[in-house]
Formats: C-alpha cells, structure tokens, sequence
C-alpha cells in the first residue's frame, strides 16, 4: 500500500502548507515590528523596539486605539443585544414572514464593505451625522449582529425546547423564564458574541474609513500609513492589532466549544 | 408572533422581534435604497441636488473604463473563486476524512481566528514576502534566479484574494464534507472504484451544495475587496470596488460612485442566484 501511504503523506504536507500560507502574512508582520531595517528584505537586521516606541510616542496612534475601543464596545454590546432578540426570536417563534425576517438579519455580511460604507456616508452626510464616533458604531452594528446572532442561535439549538416550557408550568411567566432559564443557559454565548463583534468591529476598515471623518479608528490610520511610504510602523501596529482581535476569537471560540454541561 | 401554535400577536414576542427589524430598516435597507435613489441625483456646482435624472447611469455606462474595470473585476473574481475552491478541497478533503474529530476541531479552531482578524494587515503584509527585494525574491536570488516581480500584478491581487478567502472556503467545505456518508464513499470503493475516481464520482455530487455556498462566498468576497487590487495588485487596472473609493473620495460624484455600487449589488445577486439554482438542480 505505498500508493495509499503517499497520498496520506501529500495529504499531510497539504494541509500543513496551507496553514503555513494563512498564517505567514500574521508571523511576518510579528518578525519585521522588531526588524530595525527600513525595508523589509532578508536577512534581517538587529532586533530593535524603535517601531514600537515610535508609535508609542504617537498621539495620533493613541487617540486611535481610544477611538476603536469605544467603537467597538458599543458595537458589541448592541449588536450582541439585537443578535440575542433575532436568535430568540427565531428559537421561539413561527410567524408569517419569517424567513424574510432571517435573511433581513443574516444579509448584511454579503454586501460589499465598500458599498456599505458610501451608503452610510451617503445617507449620514444627508442628515448631518457622518463624521462622529456613532456613525461607525451604528454601521458596525448592522455588520456585527449576524455573527452574535450565528452564535447565540447555536448555542440555543443546544437546548432543551422542554426547559422552557417547564418553567412556565412551574408558574414562571415568560418573562421569569428568560431570566432564570434562557439567559443562564446563553451566557457563555453571549460573552463570545460580545469578543467576536468586538474583534470585528475593532478590525474593520472599510465602513470606518468612509464615515469617520477626523475620529480615525487604528485600522483607519493604518490604511492612511499604507498610503504613504513603506513605513515598519505598520507592523508594530499590525502586530498589536492582531494579538487584540485574535486574544478576543480565541476567548470567543473557547466559550463556543465549552459544551452545554448533560442532564444528570 | 406566535408562540407555539397560539395565534396571538403578544408584547412578549414583539419585544425579541423588533430590535433587529428597527435597526436593520433604518441602518441597512434605507441606506441602501437611498443608495438608488442618490444615482438618480444630481450634481450642480459641486453639490449634490435630489433629482431624477438618468444622467449618471448613462454617463458611467457608455464609459470605456466602467466596463473595462466590471470585466477585469468580474474575471479576477470568477479566477480566485476557482483558484481558492480547487486549492482548498485537497485541504478540506484531508481534513473530514483523514483526521480525528479532535484534530479537526482545532483545525476549525486555527481557520477561524485569521478570518475575524485584521485582513488589511495581513494582506498588507504579503508585500514583506512579495515585494522585489522581499523575502520569496530574496531566497529566490540566493540561489541563482529571479527576480520575479510579483508585486502590483494580478498574481499580488490573487494572493490577497486567496488570504481573504481560504480559510473561510476551507471550513465551508469542510463542513459539507463531514456531512458526506463514508459508507457511501466505502461503499463505491468496495466496488472496485479507486480513491481519486470516488473523490469525483461520490464525494463531490454528495457535497455539491456545500461547495457551490463555499465559492460563492468566495466569489462575493473578492468581487467586493478592494484591499488586495489595491495595495497588492497596485491598482493596475482599478476594479470596481476601487473606482467607488477614489470616485468618492476624490470629490462629490457620488451618484456615480453610487451607480457603480448599485451595478455591484445587482451583479452579486444575480450570480447568488444562479449559484443557489446550480447548487439545489436535480440532475436530469
């Protein structure tokens, strides 16, 4: 069985270059943050935290990372709210309309940012909002709330159907049901949701570059950086951002496989 | 709203339902209709006058650079979404029915984390490897050959499709693969059909839906990028996603910008489409 033996062995190397190409992009950016050559070539000169202490010194850079901070939690707190009603809503309920009502929830990850990002502008410069820190929020959440919503859903279809209805025989209303059954069961969930649309918010650059105006989110002045010369800044900046927003997918992940815990 | 077979409309249900309506009406849909309604518009003085005229959309489309860019981005898009499908499904393969259930897990795990993490720094860090005195060229002239110019050439692009959209098309497929039968797949083996035939014969039709909703995705993704054509691909020719950015960011035509979006829209729809009928036809 050579034949069999080589297919698993190419197999093997397969995957193995695919995870090499996917996170290449994420080591490099870590390697050359501390490579104190101007541009990046090989070999690599000595290690230094210049590009570290250059954006450390930065104001701009500051006031970035402030900017996305309050972006992306209001966007995570509220889009983890809508996210958790739509998944409730779908758990519970049947109604008339209703897979107009999850495609309405579940679409607006497949619209190009770009365009998203001229409609909000579009509309928000019309009515005198574009500009300010809650305009991106309010375009981030409408990305964000389909994934909180994906996860909480999941984590939903968990679920017993007979716990909640349980409690109502027991004399809870719905309202008493939510608190001591639904939302104990959907914590875990609901804090994963809360660091995956903080991540992607934190992360996105497209809608924030057009509507913020003068409040720069980080991946806004990375995307004005780019515009500029080739500058290893970008890497130190790139390298924080992403141990930010992988720290917040590892923690959601984890919280997504913790398994409900089995009936006794 | 109904709970359970109770026809009543209740305070209780309405509650859950409407957030998301309210917010995804006023922030989604009616920005994108406004969207529509702003091609029609007019610009008068380097202002923006409400109108309805058609002007713009004649303007844009009897432009030799409208359709030169929808093609070159059309095309680009339909090749990553080849390029992606093909060099993940050994990837994918491998991993539904070669592995443990745990090892794939924490493949699912390691795929998932580089799709919600920035794709503008990682795209933008292939020029460390790209670049002609980068990495990949410096190794290449080590010994002896090279350099290539990879760089701001539709290979760069490709490459930054393929970091946008791989890990995603990987656990796409991979999720439709484990739903495949392996008694089906042991089954044609059993009969005499050899491994590579069964991939194509039994594997593929089982898992086609998946497959199809992995590429279209993948589709949807390059086609909007502007990232990878950009800082990859050096702009050389713009793709459409481009010409909205410097359209509007270059000054107050947005109603053009406005019809290259609405263009961009309908494209995807209609190509969503086509894929969700290929994917569910019953085969004659």
């Amino acid at each position: 069985m050579s034949a069999e033996r080589a297919t698993a062995w190419f197999l093997r190397g397969y995957v193995v270059v695919v995870f090499a190409f996917v996170f290449a992009p994420i080591a490099a950016s870590f390697v050359f943050s501390f490579n104190s050559d101007r541009f990046p070539t090989l070999p690599l000169g000595h290690f230094t935290l210049h590009w570290y202490e250059t954006i450390f010194n930065d104001p701009d850079v500051w006031e970035a990372f402030a900017n996305s901070a309050i972006v992306s939690a209001c966007t995570a707190v509220i889009a983890t709210f809508i996210g958790f009603c739509t998944a409730y809503t779908d758990y519970r309920f049947r109604f008339f309309g209703k897979s107009a009502y999850l495609g309405l929830a579940l679409l607006p990850p497949t619209i190009p940012l770009v365009i998203m990002g001229l409609a909000m502008l579009a509309l928000l410069s019309r009515i005198g909002m574009s500009g300010r820190l809650d305009s991106i929020i309010v375009a981030h959440v409408v990305l964000c709330s389909p994934f909180a919503m994906a996860v909480i859903r999941l984590r939903l279809a968990q679920m017993d159907p007979s716990l909640e209805a349980a409690a109502w025989n027991l004399g809870a209303s719905e309202w008493q049901a939510m608190g001591a059954v639904i939302l104990p069961f959907t914590a875990p969930a609901i804090v994963a949701a809360l660091c995956l649309t903080a991540a992607v918010s934190f992360d996105e650059f497209a809608v924030a570059w057009f509507v913020s105006g003068l409040n720069k989110t980080v991946p806004v002045i990375i995307l004005e950086i780019l515009q500029g010369n080739v500058d290893p800044q970008i890497n130190a900046i790139g390298s924080i951002v992403f141990i930010t927003s992988m720290t917040l997918v590892v923690v959601a992940q984890i919280l997504i496989m913790t398994k409900a815990p089995r009936r006794a | 709203m109904q709970a359970r077979g109770v026809r009543t409309v209740s305070f209780y249900g309405l509650t859950w339902a409407m957030p998301m309506v309210l917010w995804q009406l006023v922030f989604f849909v009616f920005p994108l209709c406004f969207l529509l309604a702003l091609t029609f518009w007019l610009v008068r003085n380097y202002r923006m006058v409400p109108g309805f005229d058609t002007v713009n959309w004649v303007k844009m489309y009897s432009r030799g650079y409208f359709w030169d860019a929808f093609g070159f981005t059309f095309t680009m898009a339909l090749l990553s979404t080849a390029v992606t499908s093909i060099l993940a499904f050994p990837c994918a393969c491998a991993l539904a029915f070669r592995t443990s259930p745990a090892v794939r897990r924490w493949a699912m795990f390691f795929l998932i984390i580089p799709f919600f993490t920035s794709y503008l720094v990682r795209a933008y860090s292939w020029q460390i490897f790209l670049g002609d005195t980068g990495v990949i060229n410096g190794l290449l002239s080590a010994v002896g050959v090279g350099p290539w110019p990879m760089l701001n050439t539709r290979f760069g692009t490709l490459i930054g499709y393929l970091t946008l959209s791989l890990p995603l098309v990987v656990v796409l497929q991979l999720f439709s693969l484990a739903s495949v039968d392996r008694n089906l797949v042991e089954a044609a083996w059993n009969l005499g059909c050899g491994r590579l035939k069964a991939v194509f014969v039994v594997i593929v039709p089982l898992a086609k839906v998946g497959l199809i909703i992995a590429a279209t995705f993948c589709f949807i993704l390059s086609f909007g990028d502007f990232v990878s054509p950009y800082y990859l691909g050096g702009s050389k020719p713009p793709t459409l996603s481009i010409l909205i950015v410097d359209t509007t960011k270059s000054g107050q035509q947005w109603p053009r910008a406005a019809v290259v979006a609405v263009t961009m829209i309908a494209t995807l729809f209609a190509v969503a489409f086509t894929a969700v009928a290929l994917a569910y036809r019953r085969r004659a």
